[in-house]
């Protein structure tokens, strides 16, 4: 059966507002994206949607007490928390590097966990 | 008290800031000096931890942080200074009113004089603090700004609370509604007095529905129970005047009550400076060069209007670096005239206030306004002077959370050299 659904495209922070012609999963028509990404966020929104996550781990001998990092590509959203929790027990040892690894195929995922931001070490 | 001489001064380093000065250094300013009191470069992106920042900018999606370090990197390779832990307290003008001295305090340094010959304003805003909302009751602790939380979460590392409910729909709001739900605590509701959310709609989707966070609309929050600490928070509906409605009372126990009820730009020390303030954006009136009432002193980003993107915060503050070191060099053309921009028809503002003619096409002059009310329908956007139409934009939608950007274009000129003014509207296609 065909129906018509929206979709906010959160791709990226133009949020183009997406009326779609669907299938079940299967993707028809659609317009209101500005950019081709769109496409491929709404057949993901029907099929197994993603997203990125951003979250903070711990970490011993910085100035501050928290490293702020995120996926390095969206994760499968079904498993934001589960990663998020996961992410809570991880510890890192300062100086931390911009784009470090915090936590390679995090969840058997095959993303990786990534410092936002530089720290340095502080005795 | 220290004496300072500098071309260019920026007060405040967030996105802002940094990106004024790098443009203030490409233009030819000689000695670009940023002031920044907190003990970090980078204004509110370091607690901005999500992505969404540089996607046009850069080409990229940044988290805040990232964002902020790159800006920084490309200031201090420019040969921008910066000092941080510094403090302005006051702007002075010379008694001809030509030249300007920064007054500021610093740990390290003591109080410091600062001559320069062109200023920027960067600073920022602020939260709309509790005490401006009518909200009764005890005064318990438990209740936040949906700002201050976020630095507590993202930066300090303690969590507010266990069980939140959240005033208000703002990005800030709807970002922390995740952030918290992901560190483990509960969300138990999100209420909005209007019958909209405020903040943008990817927000929404991605920080409150894909949560499952209850989201009531036309909602407000009538009373804050608990002594010590808050026990409960008391939720109603409202009619269109924003009176709670009889009967639809509803008791949430939480133990933290959250606020994202707006922003405000931060202008304490550009009044004290006799910088003209807009009422309506609550910042300097400014041209499409950032350049406020009082000669040499721009301004730039969220301390002009708040702004949803941090996109369209760099842009402006390009614009205004760029000024700034013109009015360093002393390039900048004596003559020129200025047309008054007005906020027509369903049009709630329009940044800048005034247009400086001529246009030149290096300058990117921009009109940056916001819509009054939502309209989930096909709009034009009309720029008219005296009449006649300049552009006429039709957009699917208007909506107050998501800013209208209009490019003016050099070509206009001359239609322009007659007029009285221009004004905006937005009306029903
Ligand atoms: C919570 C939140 C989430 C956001 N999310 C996004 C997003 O996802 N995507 C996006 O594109 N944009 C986002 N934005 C918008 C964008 O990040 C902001 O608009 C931007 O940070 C504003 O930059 P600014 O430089 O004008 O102000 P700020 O970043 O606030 O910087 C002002 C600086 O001035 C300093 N200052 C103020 N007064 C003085 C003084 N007297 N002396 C010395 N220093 C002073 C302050 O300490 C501060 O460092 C978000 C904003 C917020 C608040
Ligand atoms: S469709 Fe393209 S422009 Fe629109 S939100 Fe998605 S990625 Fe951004």
């Amino acid at each position: 059966m065909e129906e018509q659904r929206h979709f906010v495209c959160v791709t990226c922070p133009v949020g183009c507002n997406i009326e779609a012609k669907v299938r079940g999963t299967e993707l028809l028509t659609l317009v209101g994206n500005r950019c081709a990404r769109g496409v491929d966020f709404v057949k993901e929104e029907l099929t197994a949607p993603r997203r990125m996550l951003t979250t903070t781990v711990r970490v011993r001998g910085a100035a501050l007490p928290l490293v702020p990092v995120r996926s390095e590509a969206p994760v499968p959203k079904g498993r934001l928390l589960e990663i998020a929790a996961h992410l809570r027990d991880v510890v890192l040892d300062a100086p931390v590097a911009e784009h470090q690894v915090v936590c390679a195929d995090v969840l058997g995922t095959g993303v990786d966990i990534i410092a936002s931001r530089a720290l340095e070490r502080v005795d | 008290m220290r004496n300072l001489r500098c071309d260019v001064l920026v007060i405040g380093s967030g996105p802002a800031g940094l990106a004024a000065a790098y443009q203030a250094r490409e233009c030819g300013a000689r000695d670009v000096l940023v002031i920044e009191r907190n003990a970090e470069l980078g204004g509110i992106l370091p607690q901005c931890i999500h992505n969404g920042f540089g996607v046009r900018v850069f080409q990229s999606d940044l988290t805040g942080p990232e964002y902020v370090a790159r800006w920084a990197r490309m200031a201090a390779e420019a040969g921008v200074r910066t000092l941080t832990r510094t403090m302005v307290l006051a702007i002075e003008s010379s008694p001809d009113g030509a030249r300007r001295r920064v007054i500021a305090t610093s740990g390290a340094d003591g109080m410091l004089a600062i001559e320069p010959t062109a200023l920027v304003l960067a600073m920022g805003c602020r939260e709309r603090p509790r005490g401006a909302l009518a909200i009764p009751g005890l005064r318990p602790a438990g209740v936040y700004t949906a700002g201050t939380a976020q630095r507590l979460v993202n930066i300090e590392g303690y969590m507010p609370g266990e069980r939140h409910v959240i005033l208000g729909s703002g990005d800030i709001g709807m970002i922390m509604a995740r952030r918290l739900t992901l560190e483990g605590a509960r969300v138990e509701a999100m209420c909005e007095i209007l019958p909209y959310v405020s903040g943008l709609r990817r927000n929404l989707v991605q920080c409150v529905m894909d949560y499952d966070i209850p989201l009531h609309l036309s909602t407000t929050v009538i009373d804050v129970a608990g002594r010590e600490r808050v026990e409960s928070v008391t939720i109603a509906q409202v009619d269109a005047a924003w009176r709670p409605i009889a009967g639809t009372e509803r008791v949430l126990p939480c133990d933290t009550l959250l606020l994202s009820v707006g922003l405000i730009p931060e202008n304490e020390l550009s009044r004290a400076a006799g910088v003209m303030i807009d009422p309506v954006t609550g910042g300097p009136v400014v041209d499409q060069a950032g350049a406020t009432s009082v000669p040499g002193v721009y301004a730039a980003g969220n301390v002009v209007h708040v702004y949803d993107l941090v996109d369209d915060v760099t842009a402006s503050a390009l614009r205004a670096g760029r000024s700034a070191a013109g009015c360093a060099c002393c390039t900048l053309l004596a003559e020129s005239c200025e047309l008054p921009v007005t906020a027509g028809e369903n049009v709630h503002h329009v940044v800048p206030q005034r247009v400086r003619l001529p246009l030149v096409p290096e300058e990117g002059a921009t009109l940056e306004l916001r819509v009054r009310q939502p309209v989930e329908k096909a709009v034009r956007v009309r720029l008219s002077a005296d009449g006649d139409v300049l552009l006429n934009k039709r957009l699917r939608y208007v909506r107050p959370s998501e800013m209208i950007g209009l490019a003016l274009q050099p070509e206009w000129n001359e239609r322009l050299t007659s007029a009285g003014g221009l004004q905006v509207d937005v009306e029903e296609a």
